[in-house]
């Protein structure tokens, strides 16, 4: 037990769990469950890769196309080419399954994220995504489908004992409360028209915001609210999984101001669009579309150029090995994959760190008692080093009987590599165990209503937007093409983000595409080949 | 209606116990009195709650009484007969049955409450109380005479243990009546009467203490201290049966109530006044509801093109369907209804207000969300050729979703292009932006609507919104030869009720939408203006 208590502490922070600990006595039994997450000990053999001379006798497959990565960049690459007819394309994925951090799960009662769960509508100037959307049957007749609007009530927040509407707690908020969050709102309105999505579309002023931290940013215009601050740094550890004091101002003004344009639909902020299994559905989608010209379980070991095309050098999950011979090569991993298996590109890895996440889904018979404003979509625990849970259920309109909630644990650590090895410390039962702590306080008698709990580490969840992570804009004009091989992957970006993940895909694709076709390179969307800026 | 006693048996004088009743002291004898009076009172409430939660139970108030109150005498005649087979130690005897009977009829109420929700054979359990508590109530009197036949003579001793008999038995059918049921409610009158019982028993172990060994003293009222503990209990948590504050919602006694996954049922009756109740919400009447299902089903009904394939989404009632089968053409019905504790109520509490539908061969019963049962149907499923929507009020979230574009939309894919579709829309006249919100929605979702409206006096002005796929003229008479064979609607009737009054007509409202339920907040801005 006090290895268990300690291992609470060091996932939820001391504070917190002294703020739970009149419990001395024995809590009820941690509820049984699966860990799962991706693949490490295959994952971790690019440590020490077998030299390239091991494929010398492999098989070798010709292919017009490789992508390596079946995350939701790689699966817009692909999907972006298989609408354009190219068919000479295989995508590879290490891990059994495709679709990175927005994968899903499902049960008999319904599917469910293990990830990223929504969408913000896109302006309508990001035609590409709204395309998707409309072929997805989620926009369509000029508006978002209603059905996959978030369905109201979106949010709530657990307040001093109850539930109440909305995420800011309006519950007794003083006067001067109130007059900061009008007047945080009519800030965050100055800077709407610099913002959008995607990111490389943003304005490129207020890059000295870039270089403070959201906190720096509050105190300097006198917000103290502790209220505020509590939303702001909600928001944060949300879309970043970092600190106000470790997020960039320009990526919390991004967050705040991207979402709203001079569109219709998107004039008041931008409506959430959902699923039940979130951004699985999505990757689903594109996927589909891909059809069967993907593996999964094929680990791409070395990535590489020479006069007969790019290398694709494969291992299997039962050790044979497979070179892919291909005229065009999209790598849509993370900087921190990609810069190993492609040595020869000399990817920077400055300002690219990843944060790591626990995401616990837990299986309910039944709903729990609770009180104050009934339940949400999205429900958040003030004060709790948690993000609080979705709801999968919610959207199809299962109000009541069982359920499946998403539970997110992000690890805001000010050096990511620390909340990554806190989180590889943490077994099944800690993480378990952490999750009921925090629903326990908002439902009393979850314990009783939950049959199984699983848990998905994630070790590199999203990329982080760091103070200075726009390395003094250089970070816009980032090259993606190095001879034939093109980068695509959210961290590009710097937000691991769906738009910046699709965006950087269909990016990638054009790019190839226009050079199949014999089409110029289209310089507008594609940034030209130069060195990154030195920090 | 009094204990009838048996003659004081005059074979067990001689040969009764060596202590006798000669040495219990005048004091002992007045308190004996008064428990005669509280045993006379507690035998006719048993007697009454018998009868009471038989009728509302099973209906019929002159049956349920007369069978109840028979079995009971009859009972008590039993009782009577068999205390003569009590040799020796009458006391201890008394104050067993005393215990007994604290223990039986006090948890008598609750015992066929809860046997009301889950026994199949309601009766058995019923009757055999009703004999066992018989039996005992017809043992106290008497055993009581035998013991005071010592200290009286036979004139007295008669005179005085009947006057208090029928003081006792006045005492409880007027307070039964007046007081216990309306304040305590049936469960607890029954627990408080328990209580008194085991009461006496304890009393009995002071007066009759000359009679009774220490070993017997001592027991009586450790086991009298551990009944009334349990019946303490119990009437404190009489809450999680049907509470006092509950009672108090209703007009008329609650005969029965749940609490399942999804709702409060209620059930109250009064004398051929069955009602139902959802979270505290009438949803019938049986004095009115006749013009509220005919009002729903026929218009649709008779709009449509065929009768032959009807769904119905909630109404687990049963009472729409009954007006649905008295369409000869219909061949298939499907109820899909959120909870099963509400169907299986209704089989069994309404079945012959429903003229026993939910049993017909024709029906398919579904107990799921209609939001998500509509959702998950196949699209190419054979469509419906009328969709009757009935569902409580929208005053959450919860129900809220269920009228909205999206679930028109999704019940449209359901209905046949020449059926018809009608919808329960709250009232036009007190929630006039509720029900224009309603209709406002079924037309953004693309349907074409014909509203109208009923009298229904325990609701009011209770509207509709009949809809088909494509432009129509609301129906002129009724299908099936139904003029003149219902109560309410008539051919004359019918197209009077898509007239409306100038305080109901349209007003411009926002359509009810998934990610923005106006509806919920029309209805609860109305209804709270309402309640001012």
């Amino acid at each position: 037990m006090s290895s268990r208590r300690e291992m609470l502490r060091v996932l939820l922070g001391a504070p917190f769990v002294s703020l739970l600990a009149c419990d001395e006595t024995p809590a009820p039994r941690v509820p049984d469950g699966e860990l799962l997450g991706p693949d490490l000990a295959f994952g971790h053999r690019l440590r020490e890769p077998l030299p390239r001379e091991a494929w010398n006798d492999a098989p070798t497959r010709r292919v017009s196309v490789a992508i390596v990565g079946g995350g939701p960049a790689g699966l817009s690459a692909g999907w972006r080419l298989a609408r354009r007819g190219v068919r000479d394309v295989e995508l590879v994925e290490l891990e059994p399954e495709l679709g990175g951090t927005s994968r899903s799960g499902r049960s008999e009662l319904t599917r469910y994220p293990w990830g990223a769960h929504y969408l913000p509508l896109p302006p309508a100037s990001f035609a590409d995504l709204r395309g998707l959307l409309m072929e997805m049957g989620a926009y369509r007749s000029g508006a978002p489908a209603e059905e996959v609007l978030v369905r109201e009530p979106e949010e709530r927040v657990f307040f001093r004992g109850h539930w109440y509407p909305g995420l800011y707690p309006f519950a007794g908020a003083s006067a001067d409360d109130l007059a900061q969050l009008e007047r945080f709102e009519r800030l965050v309105e100055t800077y709407v028209g610099s913002f959008t999505s995607p990111f490389v579309r943003c304005a490129r002023d207020h890059l000295a915001l870039d270089r403070e931290s959201a906190a720096s940013f509050l105190d300097r215009h006198g917000f103290t609210s502790a209220r505020l601050r509590w939303l702001a740094e909600y928001a944060t550890r949300d879309d970043y999984g970092l600190t106000l004091a470790d997020t960039s101002a320009w990526a919390f003004l991004f967050y705040w101001a991207s979402r709203a344009s001079d569109d219709e639909d998107v004039r008041d902020g931008a409506p959430v669009l959902t699923w039940p299994e979130g951004n699985g559905a999505i990757v689903d989608h594109l996927a589909g579309v891909i059809g069967d010209r993907f593996r999964t379980r094929a680990l791409a070991t070395h990535v590489f150029e020479d006069p007969a095309g790019v290398h694709v050098l494969l291992l299997r999950a039962d050790g044979t090995r497979e070179r892919l011979l291909a005229d065009h090569a999209i790598l849509a991993l993370p900087r921190f994959v990609a810069a190993r298996i492609a040595p020869e590109l000399a990817l920077s890895r400055e300002g690219f760190e990843y944060g790591a996440w626990a995401v616990a889904n837990v299986f309910l018979h039944e709903r729990p008692d609770e009180r104050g404003f009934p339940p949400a979509w999205d429900n958040v625990l003030y004060d709790s080093p948690s993000l609080g849970y979705v709801t999968a259920t919610h959207q199809r309109g299962r109000d009541l009987g069982p359920s499946v909630w998403t539970w997110y644990l992000p690890f805001t650590d000010a050096d990511a590599d620390e909340g990554r090895a806190r989180l590889f410390a943490a077994e099944h039962g800690d993480l378990a165990e952490a999750c009921v702590r925090d629903l326990r306080r908002a439902h009393p008698n979850v314990d009783a209503c939950i049959e199984r709990i699983d848990v998905w580490r994630w070790g590199h969840a999203m990329v982080q937007p760091r103070v200075g992570f726009l390395r003094g804009g250089a970070r816009f004009d980032a090259p993606f093409v190095h001879g034939t091989i093109r980068i695509a992957h959210s961290d590009l970006s710097g937000f691991a983000l769906f738009e910046e993940a699709f965006f950087h895909g269909v990016r990638a694709a054009d790019d190839v595409w226009n050079e199949l076709v014999g089409n110029p390179r289209d310089e507008s969307a594609v940034a030209s080949p130069r060195a990154e800026s030195p920090t | 209606m009094a204990e009838p006693i048996a003659p004081p048996d005059a074979a067990s004088h001689a040969a009764s116990s060596p202590p006798s009743s000669a040495s219990l002291s005048p004091g002992a004898t007045t308190l004996l009195f008064v428990t005669v009076l509280v045993i006379a009172t507690s035998g006719l409430v048993y007697e009454l709650l018998a009868g009471t939660v038989a009728s509302y139970v099973l209906g019929d108030s002159v049956t349920q009484f007369s069978t109840t109150i028979g079995t009971y005498l009859f009972a008590m005649g039993i009782g009577s007969w068999l205390s003569r087979f009590v040799k020796g130690d009458v006391a201890r005897r008394f104050l067993e049955v005393e215990l007994a009977a604290a223990l039986v009829g006090g948890g008598s109420a609750p015992l066929l409450f809860l046997g009301f929700a889950r026994a199949e054979a309601f009766e058995v359990l019923l009757y055999s109380l009703i004999v066992v508590i018989g039996t005992l109530v017809g043992l106290e009197i008497p055993l009581l005479m035998r013991i005071l036949k010592e200290r009286l003579a036979f004139e007295e001793l008669v005179s005085k243990v009947l006057t208090f008999d029928y003081i006792g038995a006045l005492f409880g059918s007027v307070l039964f009546a007046l007081l216990f049921v309306p304040v305590f409610g049936l469960n607890r009158t029954s627990l408080f009467f328990g209580i008194l019982n085991a009461g006496v028993a304890v009393v009995g172990t002071f007066a009759l203490r000359p009679l009774l060994d220490r070993g017997t003293v001592i027991r009586t009222r450790v086991i009298a201290a551990g009944i009334a503990a349990l019946l303490v209990v119990g009437f404190v948590r009489a809450d999680e049966l049907t509470t006092w504050t509950e009672q108090d919602l209703y007009d008329d006694p609650i005969v029965f109530a749940t609490q399942s996954s999804y709702q409060r049922i209620v059930v109250t009756r009064h004398d051929a006044r069955t009602s139902l109740f959802l979270n505290g919400n009438l949803q019938f009447s049986s004095v009115d509801e006749h013009r509220y299902h005919e009002a729903l089903v026929h218009p649709a009904m008779s709009a449509a093109a065929r009768r032959e394939r009807v769904l119905i989404l909630g109404g687990g009632d049963g009472l729409a369907l009954r007006e649905v089968f008295k369409h000869g053409e219909v061949r298939e019905v499907t109820l899909v209804d959120l909870d099963p504790a509400m169907t299986e109520t209704a089989a069994r509490l309404f079945a012959d207000l429903a003229q026993h539908a939910l049993e017909d061969p024709r029906l398919t019963l579904v107990n799921d969300d209609a939001l998500v049962w509509l959702d998950e149907r196949a699209e190419d499923a054979a469509p419906f050729d009328v969709v009757i929507v009935d569902f409580p009020d929208p005053n959450h979230f919860g129900l809220g979703k269920l009228y909205t574009s999206r679930f028109y939309r999704l019940a449209r894919r359901a209905l046949a292009d020449d059926g018809a579709m009608v919808v329960q829309s709250t009232s036009p006249l007190f929630a006039r932006r509720s029900y224009w919100c309603i209709e406002t929605t079924m037309r953004q979702a693309g349907l074409h609507t014909a509203p109208y409206h009923a009298t229904v006096p325990s609701f009011g002005a209770w509207g509709f919104v009949l809809a088909r796929e494509s432009r129509f003229e609301p129906p002129t008479e009724l299908a099936s030869a139904l003029d003149g064979r219902l109560r309410f609607l008539t051919n004359d009737v019918l197209p009077s009720l898509f007239v409306f009054p100038a305080d109901m007509q349209r007003v411009e409202v926002e359509p009810n939408r998934l990610n923005d339920q106006t509806l919920v907040r029309y209805y609860e801005a109305e209804t709270r203006e309402l309640e001012r």
